[in-house]
């Protein structure tokens, strides 16, 4: 250690150099630290599951048209071919999809009238088939009975009595009891329309997975009159595919006042949902690869530089008795030093750009362990990269010293 | 004097080619993906209609709820109109040409019985639509005020729908059946994608314009779908079509064109007369909040260019940086491995003047490399931007001839100002002390 002097008052002679590096780290360490950080974030973002049963679920839609289409008669006989189809485990027709982008949602509110806030939800109008298509399950009280589904007309205002939530949704509505006792009590939509909590189930998203009350979400039990409507069909494990086409060309031929469209996975819902975050995550890899080879580099180039500069020095020293190891540990030790400067710079810029990507960007605050990780990291990069140059250093033979350059 | 420096310049990054490369590279690197987000929030921040986007203006009133504003934090009015405000506005006139509008969609059944019914997104708008924002017709017209008034069925196509169902002729005076009616077509636009999307960014900014264009009213003539966003404070009263479009549901956007800020007074003034007004008849229950916003100001309010994108830009500004302190230390050491040389020049007689601008041309000359280099890295992050975000970017990831100037500029200046201080170091060597050692 008590090479440190002489390092200290080396590295003040040329302090140009050490600045250069000791900044560039800092800047690299804000954008990796940074970057790093909303890599994570958003990753555990798509991590979140849906409820649905993803792998083995697609969606299509029906859209009537002509005088004669009959919106209701189309529905049961789709329907009814759908749930008979091989492979098909169960079939509902609903008005929107999680985690597509697209969707209805209403607020609901324990206490009636206009002046009471309502919390927002997200709806599904299914019938009694919608847990096991859905894939989810009832956690307490119970599904729909086939004679809770009513139709629903095009643009009606009004709302059925009874109500499936997601536990999440419950837990918002009455924070001070237990979710399981909420089975029972009445919500209010629309401000005054009461509906029964009839069930609970455990997990279903919104269609819009950037919303903050994502988990959110109700079953109302109902069947749609509408000319344009959605299927949503679940199938047996590995038979998705094999069906899709199946069951396009069946509802295309079955009734022609319709245009079958928009087929599409749930899989290929999330892939389109979480494009933006998966886009991001990768730019930002790439960005950081770059950039960490770029510092690297840097040191590799000043650190060759001075070594060259000092060949005679180092030679000098080599004839008065320096080992090869003294060399070696001296060029580390320098970068050491200009790293530390580097890295306690950048763990105040790192907090500085997260204050500032949080005011701008409502981005969440880092945790704080995530600096004292970078730094750590930052100085192992400066500490790999600067031993190439170091050990070229310690093979100065000490003849140099004799040699004029 | 100028060629002898280049000529000079290119010797010395020869003899150097790793060090050379690696200056090279960097800025090439920090060019690269500047450029690559410049051009995206360039692109995403463009004016749309510079010709008279301050003469067009967005309309707002506010319609909401009693009990709650329509957004909590920037108390803005809702950003969309009701049915009633939206006809209302539209029959008082007191603009020099105005339009409500609406998306909708339906199933077009092609004229060729072979080919397969189709559905179709619908632009429900007034005539002053296409002379308002400019839009280009390669067959026909904009439908008259008396199609509008009367409720024609008449329709206007893009060039892709004519493309489709009449194979590219010119359909003007031809029918076309859409949401189970007849209709006929009056015009067929040109190409047109305005970017952003600025008359309706409800969907996606970037989003591509509406297939079909027909009469505002045909809304209810016809009572064709909601499509876009609908949002209300409360319940339709009562069952049907009829009753969703009396009720207090925003599904609807209004522009109006006021060639002076005398004329934005007067339509204000208007609009908070009207707002009184429905005061009078016990509707608009919150304080008088109305807003005309033009193209830029109405832009810059939904927000449409993303976050993600001028984070990115915040970024690569830093990875420029980087770049730039590389560059610095880089030159620092090509230099001074230089200082015999520039010893012996000054000997010589070469002035300190003349040595900064020949290496003053060196890092000029490191600089534009990389700039090239940099557009050619740009050309390649915005290939990759598009494959990471798909077709909604591709309006978004194309570079122009500005774009490609303002990168061969920036490389210029950062490389130069990134050589400016080891440029000053080399000029400052004394010349003895150089020769003494040789």
């Amino acid at each position: 250690m008590l090479e440190i002097g002489p390092i200290f008052r080396a590295l003040m002679r040329n302090k140009v150099g050490a600045v250069l590096i000791a900044i560039q780290i800092a800047i690299t360490m804000t954008i990796i630290v940074n970057s790093v950080f909303m890599i994570v974030e958003r990753n555990e973002k798509m991590q979140r599951q849906s409820g649905l049963d993803e792998a083995n679920t697609f969606h299509i839609s029906s859209v009537g048209f002509g005088e004669g289409f009959n919106p209701r008669s189309t529905v049961e006989a789709d329907l009814a071919q759908l749930r008979a189809l091989p492979g098909v485990v169960d079939a509902i027709q609903i008005n929107a999809l999680p985690i597509s982008g697209g969707g209805w949602s209403m607020g609901l509110q324990t206490e009636p009238g206009a002046e009471h806030d309502g919390t927002g939800v997200a709806v599904y109008m299914v019938d009694e088939h919608g847990i096991n298509a859905l894939d989810v399950e009832v956690i307490a009280g119970e599904n729909f009975a086939p004679s809770d589904i009513r139709w629903r007309a095009s643009r009606s205002p009004t709302w059925p009595n009874k109500v499936i939530l997601t536990k999440a949704m419950v837990e918002k509505l009455f924070p001070d009891s237990p979710w399981a006792d909420a089975v029972g009590k009445t919500v209010y939509i629309n401000d005054n329309d009461p509906m029964i909590i009839s069930g609970i189930i455990d997990k279903l998203q919104a269609p819009w997975v950037g919303w903050d009350n994502v988990e959110n979400a109700m079953l109302s039990p109902e069947r749609m009159e509408f000319t344009a409507t959605r299927y949503l069909i679940r199938t047996q494990p590995g038979q998705r595919d094999r069906l899709m086409p199946e069951v396009e060309e069946m509802l295309a031929s079955s009734n022609k006042q319709r245009v079958i469209r928009g087929m599409r996975t749930v899989e290929e819902d999330r892939e389109r949902s979480y494009r933006g975050d998966s886009a991001m995550i990768k730019i930002l890899t790439t960005v950081m690869v770059i950039l960490t080879i770029v510092t690297a580099l840097g040191i590799v180039g000043l650190a060759s530089f001075s070594v060259n500069r000092r060949r005679k020095q180092i030679g000098t020293r080599r004839a008065l008795g320096a080992s090869q190891g003294a060399i070696l540990r001296y060029f580390m030790l320098e970068n050491f030093l200009i790293s530390s400067v580097g890295v306690v710079l950048g763990a105040g810029l790192t907090i500085g750009l997260n204050i500032l990507l949080v005011n701008t960007f409502e981005m969440n605050p880092m945790n704080w362990y995530y600096i004292p990780i970078g730094m750590l990291v930052l100085w192992l990069v400066g500490q790999v990269a600067v031993y190439g140059p170091a050990r070229r250093a310690a093979g100065i033979a000490p003849a140099t010293a004799t040699r004029t350059v | 004097m100028f060629s002898y420096y280049l000529r000079l310049a290119f010797k010395s990054l020869r003899r150097n080619p790793i060090l050379s490369a690696l200056m090279v590279a960097a800025i090439a690197l920090g060019i690269g993906s500047s450029m690559t987000t410049i051009t995206v929030n360039y692109l995403m921040s463009a004016d749309p209609i510079p010709e008279k986007s301050d003469q067009l203006y967005y309309v707002q009133v506010d319609s909401w709820d009693p009990n709650n504003p329509y957004d909590d934090e920037s108390n803005d009015p809702p950003n969309q109109l009701t049915w009633t405000d939206a006809t209302n506005l539209m029959r008082a006139k007191q603009a020099p040409a105005q339009t409500a509008m609406a998306k909708s969609g339906g199933i077009i059944e092609p004229v060729n019985q072979d080919d397969k019914p189709f559905e179709a997104s619908i632009r429900l708008a007034f005539n002053d639509f296409f002379s308002m924002f400019n839009v280009p017709f390669l067959y026909g017209n904009a439908w008259s005020d008396v199609a509008d008034d009367e409720r024609q069925q008449v329709i206007v196509l893009t060039r892709a729908i004519n493309d489709k169902v009449f194979g590219g002729e010119n359909s003007v005076g031809r029918s076309m059946v859409m949401a189970g009616k007849t209709f006929r077509v009056v015009g067929v636009m040109d190409n047109w994608q305005p970017t952003p999307k600025f008359y309706d960014v409800n969907n996606g900014a970037f989003d591509e314009v509406e297939e079909v264009y027909m009469p505002f009213y045909l809304k209810e003539e016809l009572e064709l779908p909601n499509w876009g966003n609908t949002n209300c404070w409360k319940s339709p009263e009562g069952e049907g079509f009829k009753a969703f479009l009396q009720s207090e549901c925003i599904n609807f956007q209004m522009w109006v064109e006021l060639p002076t800020q005398a004329d934005k007074a007067d339509y204000l003034a208007f609009l908070d007369n009207y707002a009184q007004e429905q005061k009078a008849l016990g509707r608009f229950p919150r304080p008088l909040n109305n807003r005309l916003s033009n193209v830029m100001e109405w832009m810059e309010n939904q927000q449409v260019v993303a976050d993600d994108a001028r984070m990115m830009m915040w970024l690569s500004f830093m990875f420029l940086a980087v770049c730039l302190l590389n560059t610095i230390g880089l030159l620092l050491a090509k230099f001074t491995g230089k200082s015999a040389e520039i010893g012996l020049r000054r000997a010589v007689g070469a002035s300190k003047g003349d040595l900064f601008a020949q290496h003053l041309v060196e890092t000029g000359l490191i600089g534009v490399l990389g700039g090239l280099f940099g557009l050619g890295l740009a050309l390649l992050g915005l290939e990759g931007i598009k494959s990471l975000y798909g077709n909604f970017v591709d309006n978004l990831a194309s570079l122009d001839i500005t774009l490609v100037i303002v990168g061969l500029l920036l490389a210029l200046v950062s490389s130069i100002a990134a050589g400016l201080y080891p440029t000053w170091r080399a000029c400052n060597i004394a010349p003895s002390s150089q020769l003494k050692s040789q």
